[in-house]
């Protein structure tokens, strides 16, 4: 009798724990069934999704272990690689090299703003992810300044990525040389169903060292800085040098992630694609049931297969469902920004409530010593 | 020796001015003295331009003031004014759906406003009241989901009024609705100045005095006073028996309200009712320009409002037809960016003073 009471309580924490992923399911399970669309098309579509996003969505676990929040700065990584991309077709270099060429400008830029990312965090301690999200904002408007004015009168570029009126790259460019190059460099098929091997390997990888880097010495030290800066510090760890290192992975990470991305899409939309990766990377992992201070390699995959099901789906469900495709457009941005709305509240309310028992603890504690 | 004195206490005074002024506001203020004094040089209009702020400022200080009282009560600011200006999109579109036009259609608006407003800022002060500490970046997401979920709402609820849906379908709002024939310019011609060049929106002017002499009015009255001391000092405000939950959430109310009538006050001026992904963006312009105004996270006055938003507007108005006469680029878009953001950058990394 004990034994059901208990375990029924165990269920009710386990679903309160994972309301955001059985949610999902539950969503996406709906919209296959009146998407129509058949198993080996979602399983496709699921393939690529999982392997555009994943290395993106990757980046954001070490700022959470650092206990930052989830780094909406990723952005500047991501323009980061952007610029890397805009280079290397200016300069006409295609295919694996093209990538690699890419991947090695974009990694001083990510450093240089990861560094200035981390900085500034550090002044606003407390309210990092807000103030990462405005950091994001506000790199925008230089990424703008440089590539929309000084890219062809300052910095040299001539081929036809350049506006008619000399300076400044157009709205979309095309990445013809590098589409898929990575995603069809191993080709395997299997059922009907193309996976992009080369870049499930590069993702698992890049797993491999996040795997690795939690176990080292800075990894820990992360791990400490997380659970209570001023223990931390106390501790002979310094605390503001080894946030900012872990803004700077994830911005590089972000930076490569983004030139996995694109490789995929083909086409660079210039002034638009980095908008809103922070905000899809954040969604997702939060959807594989991360919180703002607990995350792991399993919410990554799960989430990014959730969430862009969900996103796949909702189109197509709302246009049979109601007849109104764009009913189903709307719906998903509204899922996107209300999963990380209700994430965040649900972080806050549990901090304040551990806070509060601690609180109650301590009371405790100097009530029996007295 | 007296005159050393002397000196070293102005140069002080100087010193302290700046900063207690801070550094990114004088330099937006030069900037902004500079673009006016290079406008003529290309052909610029002063008066023009001073219209376009004046005009500009009636349209966009209501919303600036709605920040006012989150900061007061220590809620900081306000990311989720898309919520406010929701209730403010309900209150427009219903007074037209409802059939009401002119003068009319304005006050019922408002009062629809009013009512949407109280109801969505109960609800948002609730949930702030739960995650005190990191409201901002919840607020940010509140606003957007409720966006995004209001997209959906546009295109279901059952408006059928020929001027506001589409004309092939017969159900859902149009993105862009004219407020021509309703509360077109109902604010801005009223009791207008004009002198040549220059126009006065006096009644725009005067519909922001009127909210910003009741503001002022109560952060001074005893329920006021109360929600400075629950910003400034929460254990403090709850010690002398403040309800530190209903205050923050009457701020919140406030503000919400305030941000649906400011949108109303921008429509009529503008002459269109933005849907959809109108709003989406509109917390940030607001957020920046009262902190340019001189307010910080937790501290902020009538006068930081009305001086952010003529340094804001007149910096969004100038930029780009000085810039496009002088240099032919239009780089006034990325200039607003950086601005904007990094006045936002700069208030969020200053240590609040009380806490």
């Amino acid at each position: 009798m004990k034994g059901s009471l208990l375990s029924g309580k165990k269920a009710g924490t386990f679903l309160l724990n994972n309301m955001v992923p059985i949610m999902f399911i539950v969503i996406g399970g709906i919209g296959i069934v009146f998407s129509g669309f058949s198993g080996t098309a979602i399983m496709n579509e699921m393939m690529t999704r999982l392997s555009r996003n994943s290395f993106l969505v990757i980046s954001l676990l070490i700022p959470i272990m650092a206990g930052m929040g989830l780094n909406f700065g990723m952005t500047l990584g991501a323009m980061a690689g952007q610029i890397g991309l805009i280079f290397i077709t200016e300069w006409g270099i295609v295919g694996i090299p093209g990538m690699v060429l890419a991947a090695i400008i974009s990694t001083p830029i990510s450093i240089l703003l990861g560094w200035w990312c981390g900085k500034i965090l550090n002044l606003a301690k407390g309210r990092e992810m807000v103030t990462s999200y405005i950091i994001g904002f506000f790199v925008n408007g230089i990424y703008q300044l440089v590539v929309l004015f000084m890219m062809g009168s300052v910095i040299p570029i001539k081929s036809e990525i350049l506006l008619p009126r000399g300076y400044g790259i157009r709205n979309t460019v095309n990445l013809i040389g590098i589409r898929k190059c990575l995603d069809n460099l191993i080709p395997l098929k299997i059922a009907g169903v193309s996976i992009p091997l080369a870049t499930f390997l590069l993702i698992a990888l890049l797993c491999v060292f996040i795997l690795w880097f939690k176990k080292t010495k800075l990894g820990q030290d992360m791990r400490a800085v997380g659970q209570d800066m001023e223990v931390a510090r106390e501790a002979g760890i310094k605390v503001e040098e080894t946030r900012i290192i872990s803004i700077i992975i994830s911005t590089v990470l972000a930076g490569y992630g983004m030139i996995i991305y694109l490789q995929n899409m083909g086409t660079l939309n210039t002034y638009n694609s980095h908008n809103q990766i922070g905000m899809f990377s954040a969604a997702a992992l939060l959807v594989g049931g991360a919180s703002v201070d607990k995350a792991n390699i399993r919410n990554v995959f799960l989430g990014v297969i959730l969430f862009h099901l969900m996103f796949y789906v909702a189109p197509y469900a709302g246009k049979n469902l109601i007849g109104e495709a764009q009913l189903g457009e709307y719906f998903r941005v509204f899922v996107s920004y209300g999963v990380i709305t209700l994430a965040l509240v649900m972080y806050e309310m549990r901090k304040k409530r551990e806070s509060k028992e601690k609180g109650e603890m301590l009371a405790e504690a100097q009530k029996e010593a007295k | 020796m007296k005159k050393e004195i002397a000196q070293s206490s102005v140069k002080e005074k100087i010193k302290g001015f700046i900063d207690s002024f801070g550094w990114p506001r004088l330099i937006i203020a030069g900037f902004l003295l500079l673009l006016f004094l290079v406008a003529p040089l290309g052909g610029i209009s002063i008066l023009t331009s001073i219209s376009d702020v004046l005009m500009r400022f009636g349209m966009n200080s209501i919303m600036v003031l709605a920040m006012v009282p989150m900061i007061h009560s220590g809620c900081g600011l306000n990311f989720g004014l898309p919520l406010g200006i929701i209730s403010g999109l309900l209150g427009g579109t219903l007074s037209m759906q409802f059939g009401f036009t002119g003068g009319v259609s304005f006050l019922v608006a408002i009062l629809i406003t009013i009512f949407f407003g109280t109801l969505f800022g109960w609800a948002y002060g609730v949930l702030l009241n739960k995650v005190k500490g990191g409201e901002m970046m919840i607020a940010t997401y509140v606003g957007y989901a409720a966006v995004s979920f209001m997209c959906i709402m546009w295109l279901l609820l059952p408006y059928s009024n020929p001027q506001m849906v589409w004309g092939y379908k017969g159900t859902g709002l149009r993105t862009t609705i004219s407020t021509e024939g309703y509360y077109l310019h109902i604010l801005s011609d009223f009791l207008k100045i004009k002198i040549g060049n220059l126009e006065i929106p006096t009644g725009a002017l005067l519909f922001f005095a009127f909210f910003a002499f009741l503001m002022w009015a109560f952060l001074h009255t005893k329920t006021g006073t109360a929600m400075t001391a629950v910003g400034s000092n929460p254990t403090f405000a709850k010690a002398s028996g403040i309800n530190v939950d209903r205050t923050r959430t009457l701020s919140v109310i406030m503000s919400t309200v305030l941000g649906g009538i400011g949108i109303l006050a921008y429509q009529q001026a503008f002459g269109f009712i933005q849907l959809y992904m109108g709003p989406f963006y509109m917390a940030l312009p607001a957020v920046s320009a009262i902190l340019i105004g001189g307010a910080s996270v937790n501290k902020a006055s009538i006068p930081n409002v009305i001086i952010g938003t003529l340094l804001f507007q007149g910096i969004v108005t100038m930029t780009p037809s000085v810039m496009n006469s002088l240099i032919h680029t239009d780089m006034s878009e990325v200039i607003r960016i950086i601005a904007s953001n990094g006045m936002i950058l700069y208030a969020l990394t200053r240590k609040s003073e009380a806490k």
